[in-house]
């Protein structure tokens, strides 16, 4: 593993990228902070904290409404945002960008005014057996609601789905297909490119659900044909409570509003009311304006670093702690995909994930366990729950060495 | 340190459950379930003249919260509805008040340590939950969680 560390070390400076995450530097339990856990959501770099000051002390005022100058900035700096998305999701233009609070947003928003307009009854959607709860809930309430069938590809032991299944269920009832491009609980990099091409063959539309593709590779949303894009800020190192819905132009000017109220308005009067064009018109009210002002700062940020660096990376780091996980006796891998992100997900046999984390936790390690809102996921490998350490471009190979003797401890106390 | 938690006592019943079985002639039944990390668990009684006859469980679970099911058997038999609703309280208080350590809890005093843990008190007190519903008047028809109530 000696090689591996020096080749890792060779190409990415690691340790002054940590310098950019305070949060990074303390003790937990006494013990240097070890963070696994970027998948349920990634910590902030100075840039991004600093953004949202900025905006608080210096600019704060409401958008879209006031001539006033601090008006003028605030809207500036958060059209900004929007304009950086479209830098970082490849979109043709901003006003196929929408502001929601998240990807679950996002699906809540296609389910709701796409598939209420769309989705009739006897017609199907298509997720996968490895969604989370966000991209399945949405789409079997409107099933219910609209007297559709919900329907899941299956997938293999290594957590890969599989395709040739996939093509069986595509029929020209077809109206919808909704998948992940990175599973949150197996890490899995689903080949969504071929995934939206079969869709569109079949008279289909496709989703693609971002939140965990997002801050490990590039998003190209016309190299990729998606018709529906959506993604969490929070996972690419910005805050909480902001994400992107991208939608292609013509889909999007034919769905109807997804809320009501201000800002996505052109006329109101008690007859009727108009809309506004796009992205507005699925704005409804103030929005997060420091959370967006935020997320265009961490996308600076990351586009800064290189994504293509940060994923090669992330992929070394990977090989290392598949490797440093797979020599504990007894540990076994959940979702062992050939195209993985760097998420380890395990069970080690005889000792339940909460008593794993709550150890570790004590050695400053945080790991997720549970099931990682994807308990379909743990129905299929007949597991209650796992233990997820999930890595960003922060992580480093000695903090895998501290998982892996932190892991040596539970055993320890539980053998 | 995390042996405050994990004490001898919690580490073998986890290991070696008593009364892990199912109960044919029960005449009190009920599951217990917490959504967070899916714990599961299926509680038996024998309940005779209002008096804990016989106890038992299966299910699936941490450390905690199995040996919280077994030891809670041990402690159960032969108390009365009454006594058995007062010691769930007492066991309640032990573990997310201040209040000081009392005898009457007996071996069930092993979890004071999880006072220190606030994300754990689910898993322990999920099989207490589960024994409220089962000595409860009414039908149960839905599993009890520990996302409801309390």
């Amino acid at each position: 593993m000696s090689t591996l560390t020096s080749v890792i070390s060779a190409g990415f400076d690691v340790e002054k990228l940590r310098e950019d995450f305070p949060v990074l530097k303390q003790k937990v339990h006494g013990m240097p902070l070890v963070y696994l856990d970027s998948a349920a959501t990634a910590q902030k770099p100075t840039v991004v904290v600093d953004a949202i000051r900025h905006f608080h002390e210096v600019d704060c005022a409401n958008i879209h409404r006031g001539v006033h100058e601090l008006s003028q900035r605030s809207t500036a700096a958060y059209e900004e945002a929007r304009l950086k998305a479209k830098r970082f999701l490849n979109s043709h233009t901003t006003n196929e960008l929408i502001f929601v609070r998240g990807t679950t947003e996002g699906i809540n928003l296609v389910s709701s005014s796409w598939g209420r307009k769309n989705v009739k009854a006897g017609d199907e959607i298509v997720i996968s057996a490895m969604e989370h709860h966000s991209n399945i809930v949405p789409w079997q309430m409107l099933c219910e609601e609209m007297g559709a069938t919900l329907r899941v590809i299956p997938m293999n032991d290594r957590g890969e789905l599989i395709l040739e299944e996939y093509e069986k269920l595509l029929n020209p009832r077809t109206r919808m297909v909704a998948v992940a491009h990175v599973s949150n609980a197996l890490g899995t990099i689903n080949p969504v490119r071929q995934i939206i091409e079969m869709a569109h063959k079949a008279g289909a539309l496709a989703l693609i659900d971002g939140a965990q593709a997002a801050p490990h590779m590039k998003i190209d949303v016309q190299e990729l044909d998606a018709d529906f894009y959506t993604m969490s800020g929070h996972k690419v190192f910005g805050p909480t409570g902001i994400g992107f819905l991208y939608g292609k132009t013509a889909l999007l000017n034919a769905m109807p509003p997804y809320q009501g109220g201000g800002d996505m308005i052109r006329t109101v009067t008690f007859a009727k009311t108009t809309y506004a064009d796009l992205p507005y018109k699925f704005e409804a009210g103030t929005p997060n304006i420091a959370g967006g002002i935020g997320l265009g700062a961490s996308m600076d940020y990351m586009t800064a670093i290189g994504i293509d660096k940060i994923a090669a990376y992330e992929h070394e780091l990977l090989l290392y702690g598949t490797e440093a996980l797979s020599q504990i006796p007894g540990l076994r891998l959940i979702g062992t995909a050939r195209e993985k992100a760097a998420v380890l997900s395990f069970v080690i046999e005889g000792i339940h994930p909460h008593d794993i984390g709550t150890v570790l936790d004590r050695q400053g390690i945080a790991v997720r366990t549970g099931h990682h809102c994807a308990q379909p996921v743990m129905d299929w490998f007949h597991v209650p729950a796992t233990t997820r350490a999930s890595l960003a471009f922060y992580n480093t190979t000695t903090e895998i060495d501290a998982l892996a003797a932190g892991l040596k401890k539970v055993k320890e106390i539980f053998s | 340190m995390v042996d405050d938690l994990y004490q001898e006592t919690i580490l073998d019943h986890s290991k070696r459950p008593r009364n892990c079985h199912p109960m044919e002639d029960a005449n009190r039944k009920a599951e217990g379930y917490n959504p967070l990390c899916g714990d599961k668990l299926k509680l038996f009684l024998k309940v005779e003249n209002d008096i804990v006859k016989d106890v038992s469980f299966v299910g699936s679970g941490c450390a905690i919260s199995t040996a919280s099911a077994s030891l809670m058997t041990e402690s159960l038999k032969g108390k009365t509805r009454e006594q058995a609703l007062k010691m769930l309280e007492r066991f309640h208080d032990l573990l997310t008040t201040d209040t000081p350590v009392t005898k009457e809890l007996g071996k069930l005093v092993v979890f004071c340590g999880v006072r220190d843990y606030p994300a754990r008190v689910k898993c322990a007190t999920l099989a207490w939950h589960t024994l409220k519903s089962a000595l409860g008047d009414a039908e149960i028809e839905e599993p009890v969680t520990t996302e409801s109530g309390e």
